[in-house]
C-alpha cells in the first residue's frame, strides 16, 4: 500500500502537519523517531506558546499535540527511519527492513543539541556531563556545576538548574550573552549564577565522573581548571538530516534548503518544516505554523498530481 | 490499559530484586523526564516478550534517591541490568526496543 503523505518527526511541526492532513482525509502515517515530541520534551516551563497564559510544560504541550493528531486518525509508529530514497516515486521509506512507500513526505525531524566533540567528554557522558538540565538537573542538588552557551537555552538550562546547583558557572566564549533581554537580566542577576566571560572548555576532567574542566580564555590563552561536578551543554543544535544526505538538497550546516516560495525541497513531494528547515526563529510556535503550511502544500501538490 | 508485566520497585525491596537469579533490567526514571517517557512502551514490551527470562523493574529516583546515588545515577533514563546482586551492564539514554533488545542479548535468550 502506498501512503499518501508520510510524516517523519513528531515536534510541533509534524504534530501540526499531522493534524492538518488528517483532518483532510490524507490518513497520515507519522514515523515520530526515538526522540519523540523533540525538544520540547526536554524543557520545562513553556511560557511564550499563544494560548497558555500561565505558561504550560514542554512535554505537556506535546502529549496534547500528539493527541490532537491521533484524534483525526493519524497512524503513530515509534521508531527512526533508517534510510530513504526520493530518486523515484512512489519515494521508499525504510525503517530497518521495512519498507514504506509514500506519494509525497513531510520532513520534520528537528534539530539536536549540539556536543562540544571532546574525547573527555563523550566519555564523561551521562556521568556528570550532559544537555539536557531538566532530566538530569535532579542529580546535582548542593553541587557546583557548569553551563556552556550564552544562547537563550544556556539561559534557560542555567535558570532551571539554580533550583538544585549550589553553584553555576555560565561559560561562554564571547562577552556578553546572546540570550534574549528578559532571560539575559535574570541569569545576570541570580546570586548562584557566575559568569565566565570569553572563555572555552578545552577537556572535561574526571576519572568516572566529572569533577572538574580546563579552561581556556580567548584572549590571553590562559589556561585554568575550574573544580565542577557536571557540565551542561546549550551550545545550539544541529539539524537532523543525516538519513536525507545525497537524497534532497541541505545547506553547508545540513538544514534542509527550501528553493521556492513554499516548504517544498529541491525533491517535488518532499516537503520540510521546522527546526529541519530553520535555523532563525526556531520557536514551537514558528514551527507548528510551518507544518501547517507543509501539510497544505502536500495536499495542494496531491491534488495536482492526481488533476 | 494496567501495565502488569513490569515491577515497580523502591529503596527497600531493590537488593532483594537485584538479588535473583533471573536477569533484572532496572529502569531509572522520573515523572519529570521527557525521554524516560519514551521508553515506557519499548520496556513493557519487552518485559512482555521475555518474561519469565527478564525481569523489567522501575525506580522512581524522585522517591528513591538512595538507590540512584548508591548506583551513581547522574541522568535518566539509566537502565542496569543486574544478575545475582551484580551489575552486568548499563545503559544511560532513550533507546528503542530493537537496540535494547540487541544490546541484551549475551544475557538475555
Amino acid at each position: 500500500m502506498t501512503e499518501k503523505v508520510v510524516i517523519i518527526g513528531s515536534g510541533p511541526a509534524g504534530l501540526t502537519a499531522a493534524v492538518y492532513n488528517a483532518r483532510a482525509d490524507l490518513d497520515p502515517l507519522m514515523i515520530e523517531g526515538m526522540e519523540r515530541g523533540g525538544q520540547l520534551m526536554l524543557t520545562t516551563d513553556v511560557e511564550n506558546y499563544p494560548g497558555f497564559p500561565d505558561g504550560i510544560m514542554g512535554p505537556e504541550l506535546m502529549e496534547s499535540f500528539r493527541k490532537q493528531a491521533e484524534r483525526f486518525g493519524t497512524r503513530i509508529m515509534t521508531s527512526d527511519v533508517t534510510r530513504v530514497d526520493f530518486s523515484a516515486r512512489p519515494f521508499s521509506i525504510w525503517v530497518d527492513e521495512d519498507l514504506y512507500e509514500a506519494e509525497s513526505v513531510i520532513i520534520s525531524t528537528g534539530a539536536s543539541a549540539r556536543w562540544l566533540g571532546l574525547e573527555s567528554e563523550s566519555k564523561l557522558r551521562g556521568h556528570g556531563v550532559s544537555a539536557c538540565a531538566t532530566c538530569d538537573g535532579f542529580f546535582f542538588r548542593d553541587k557546583e556545576i557548569a553551563v556552556v552557551g550564552g544562547g537563550d537555552s544556556a539561559a534557560e538550562e542555567a535558570l532551571f538548574l539554580t533550583k538544585f546547583a549550589s553553584k553555576i558557572y555560565v561559560i561562554h566564549r564571547r562577552d556578553e550573552l546572546r540570550a534574549s533581554k528578559i532571560m539575559a537580566n535574570r541569569v545576570l542577576e541570580h546570586e548562584k549564577i557566575e559568569m565566565v566571560w570569553n572563555t572555552v572548555v578545552d577537556e572535561v576532567l574526571g576519572d568516572g565522573v566529572v569533577t572538574g574542566l580546563k579552561l581556556r580564555d580567548v584572549q590571553t590563552g590562559d589556561v585554568s581548571e575550574l573544580p565542577v561536578e557536571g557540565m551542561f551543554l546549550a551550545i545550539g543544535h544541529t539539524p537532523n538530516t543525516k538519513v536525507f544526505e545525497g537524497q534532497i538538497d541541505l545547506d553547508e550546516k545540513g538544514y534542509i534548503v527550501l528553493p521556492g516560495e513554499n516548504t517544498m525541497t529541491s525533491v517535488p513531494g518532499v516537503f520540510a518544516a521546522g527546526d529541519v528547515t530553520d535555523h532563525v526563529y526556531r520557536q514551537a510556535v514558528t514551527a507548528a505554523g510551518m507544518g501547517c503550511q507543509a501539510a497544505l502544500d502536500a495536499e495542494r501538490w496531491l491534488d495536482e498530481q492526481e488533476g | 490499559m494496567a501495565d502488569t508485566t513490569t515491577v515497580t520497585t523502591d529503596d527497600t525491596g531493590f537488593s532483594d530484586l537485584i538479588g535473583s537469579e533471573t536477569p533484572t533490567l532496572v529502569d531509572f526514571w522520573a515523572e519529570w523526564c521527557g525521554p524516560c517517557k519514551m521508553m515506557e512502551g519499548p520496556l513493557v514490551e519487552l518485559a512482555g516478550e521475555k518474561a519469565g527470562k527478564l525481569t523489567v523493574a522501575k525506580l522512581n529516583v524522585d522517591d528513591n534517591p538512595s538507590t540512584a546515588m548508591t548506583y551513581e545515577v547522574m541522568s535518566i533514563p539509566t537502565m542496569i541490568l543486574f544478575q545475582n546482586g551484580e551489575e552486568k551492564k548499563r545503559f544511560i539514554g532513550a533507546r528503542s526496543k530493537g537496540q535494547l533488545e540487541a544490546e541484551l542479548a549475551d544475557y538475555v535468550g
